[in-house]
């Protein structure tokens, strides 16, 4: 087969991983600043992803132009559920925190559900059905730009953590919750920023996402998980990993598809799961311990 | 570059990934009351990967409803929403019957309508297929099963002379077709219907190895990838109507151009779904399959009533799912009034001695063989032209002409 083929669909599947990996960032953070896991993740990007075409079939708003907004509003829902309700169960047994989160997820989902009912709907862009041909390659318009926005964003919120002294609270935060309550920090506080931020990018993917896909509120649970695998993957807790965990899964999928069997293409998402939680079960960025 | 927050335990996190499998959402079986009468339970996938066709389905239902009275059939719905799931099938089945209902209808997707004919054949209860193709339905020696479908080996052995017939109309034949279909219960039973059927059919193309993808699947750049790489001429395809957006909407991003996409009677390329999707890009891709008949007094009632109950829709995109769907519960109402009685043992006698003349999809009268199947399904090539599903073989049949091979993408011929 010609080479151009594969390299198209390796260059695919890097863009669709970058959004990937951005969602999966979202609950990266999220994660390993206040140490809950989030099963309501992929209620909140269906959530984006819903925002993001009722803006475009109401307004002709591009996805990418109401990707700010609806991180605007994502963050400020994530700061208020942590702030309002979370916080409180932070202490609590793990079993407790899961249960109420899927409780959060279902009541999202059913929302959804309820508001706008069952059927697929589209985020419609003048450049929807456009390619990039680039030499050998053909790139979707689509892909390319969502991908782009991907990789700004995650580079935004890199520097938050890295140069802003919020970040740097929230680091210490995670570092050492004790130490950081000892030195008078917000921890509180900035456990809901943190999950604001989470909530934002994952909402920020779904808006992006909802350029790729038909959305549909049952995609939910689908996008929970594959968030865990891409964050197993790239390590616990490390930004990074979550980019290059998106970037595998992404790439791994479309590869296998392409040489193997398309139908079988899931199934090499898991064996990389299996295959890193063997050889380096900290995930391919993550910190021992 | 990188850099790390303190990582919780994995345990936690795996043990409990694990169970986001297991979400899923609740649904409801709501009823609406047509006075007493046969107490019909429509079970179809509302919600979930089938919604869309399972609603249109369900708008056959509300239809019949209206006008099946005024027709002498006193009837009932009540309504089970399978989730496109066959357990829940399984499951709402039960709770139909539980809840009254004196018969089933449904449930548009093979696996759960098998699923449910398992429950109706303990249960005594007879269950009428509206859509579900795969042939082993009623090669079970189900005694309660009653399909007003074809099977996909007919929906096959119907289409290929007419895929001939197509080729014929411009002299352009392909030299190669793949398949690409969902590896759910349908698109495996077409999938197996095409290769048993083509040594025999003498087609004048060669079948390259099939492409198979979950009918979950968000994203099918990989499968029209594969296909496009193997330059087959003709694009043969097995989908629903979510599955068929996501394939042409490939097709077009990765500007393959073949000579046409053929659905041998599978959903997807004539729903509603499919052109406000799609655009032109929906235009000229091709159906071999059973279609109302729009000259049939049934339809034209049907045609006003979904015109009062659905202003703002066309009927075109939705008049095989509500055909299908009003035609399965009339067979029931029929069989009914002739019984005199909802007893199960009557309604199956009855159902089997069933010859329904007047009704919607196109073809002689009703009947049921001895393993409750309609063997009297003739199918019709519908092409995607001007944004509606127009009928254009056989030519006594046809309101245009078909267009072979299909204009390339960015054709003027698209608008």
């Amino acid at each position: 087969m010609p080479l151009d083929f594969y390299l198209n669909v390796i260059v695919s599947g890097i863009l669709t991983g970058l959004i990937y990996g951005l969602a999966a960032m979202g609950l990266s953070v999220i994660f390993g600043v206040v140490r809950l896991v989030n099963f309501a993740h992929g209620e909140m990007m269906v959530l984006g992803m819903f925002g993001a075409v009722l803006l475009s079939q109401s307004f002709h708003l591009d996805p990418m132009l109401s990707a700010p907004l609806i991180a605007l509003v994502l963050f400020v829902a994530g700061y208020g559920l942590q702030r309002g309700l979370l916080n409180r169960f932070i202490d609590r047994p793990d079993h407790q925190q899961f249960i109420l989160l899927v409780g959060i997820a279902m009541m999202l989902v059913n929302g959804l559900l309820m508001g706008f009912g069952p059927d697929a709907r589209a985020a419609n862009v003048d450049y929807s059905f456009d390619s990039f041909a680039v030499g050998m390659l053909n790139l979707d318009k689509v892909r390319v730009y969502a991908a782009g926005t991907a990789l700004l964003v995650a580079g935004l919120l890199f520097c938050f953590f890295r140069y802003s002294r919020i970040g740097t609270a929230i680091r210490a935060c995670a570092d050492n919750q004790l130490g950081a309550k000892v030195v008078g920090l917000d921890v509180p506080g900035l456990y809901a920023i943190t999950f604001g931020l989470g909530a934002a990018c994952v909402g920020v993917a779904g808006s992006l996402m909802s350029l790729v896909i038909d959305v549909r509120p049952q995609l939910a649970p689908e996008y929970t998980l594959l968030s865990f695998i891409i964050v197993i993957v790239g390590g616990l807790g490390s930004m990074g990993g979550a980019l290059l965990g998106g970037v595998l899964i992404g790439v791994s999928e479309a590869v296998a598809g392409f040489v193997l069997l398309p139908s079988m293409k899931s199934m090499f998402s898991y064996g990389l799961l299996v295959l890193v939680l063997l050889l380096r079960p900290q995930g391919l960025l993550g910190k021992k311990g | 570059m990188s850099f790390n927050f303190t990582a919780p335990t994995r345990r936690q996190f795996l043990g409990t990934t694990a169970a986001t499998a297991a979400l899923g959402a609740f649904g409801a079986a709501p009823a609406f009351a047509q006075g007493a009468a046969l107490k019909v339970g429509v079970l179809l996938p509302r919600s979930g990967i089938l919604a869309q066709a399972g609603q249109a389905c369900f708008r056959g239902a509300e239809i019949a409803a209206k006008i099946l009275p005024a027709m002498g059939y006193n009837l009932e719905i009540l309504s089970g929403d399978t989730e496109s799931n066959v357990d829940q099938a399984r499951a709402r089945t039960e709770k139909l019957i539980n809840d009254g209902a004196q018969v089933i209808i449904g449930a548009f997707d093979s696996g759960q309508t098998g699923a449910a004919a398992q429950v109706c054949e303990q249960r005594g209860i007879p269950l009428v297929a509206n859509i579900a193709a795969a042939p082993q339905l009623t090669e079970q020696g189900y005694k309660t099963f009653f399909r007003n479908f074809p099977t996909s080996v007919d929906l096959v052995r119907n289409a290929f002379p007419l895929m001939k017939e197509t080729f014929a109309t411009s002299g352009k034949t392909p030299k190669t077709a793949i398949l690409l279909h969902a590896n759910d219960t349908f698109g495996m039973a077409n999938k197996d219907a095409i290769e048993k059927l083509l040594p025999q059919a003498n087609m004048p193309f060669t079948m390259l190895e099939p492409i198979s993808y979950d009918p979950k699947a968000q994203d099918l750049s990989v499968e029209v990838a594969k296909a496009k790489a193997t330059g087959a001429e003709l694009v043969i395809v097995t989908t629903r109507a979510a599955d068929a957006i996501m394939l042409v909407k490939e097709m077009v991003k990765q500007r393959w151009e073949p000579m046409g996409i053929v659905s041998p009677g599978s959903p997807g390329l004539y729903d509603a779904q499919f052109y406000k999707a799609l655009g032109k890009y929906a235009d000229f891709a091709i159906t071999n399959l059973p279609w109302f008949n729009p000259t049939a007094e049934l339809t034209k009632k049907v045609q006003a009533e979904f015109a009062k109950l659905y202003p703002n829709d066309a009927f075109d995109g939705y008049g095989f799912n509500i055909g299908c769907t009003l035609d399965a519960i009339l067979v029931a109402c029929d069989a009914f009034k002739r019984a005199g009685s909802a007893a199960p043992d009557a309604l199956l006698a009855a159902l089997r001695s069933t010859n329904l003349a007047n009704h919607m999809m196109v073809g002689p009268a009703i009947t049921f063989d001895a393993k409750g199947q309609n063997v009297n399904f003739s199918s019709a090539v519908v092409q995607n032209l001007k944004g509606r599903p127009t009928v254009v073989l056989p030519t006594s049949a046809a309101e245009a002409k078909p267009v072979w091979p299909m204009p390339g993408w960015s054709d003027a011929a698209r608008g």
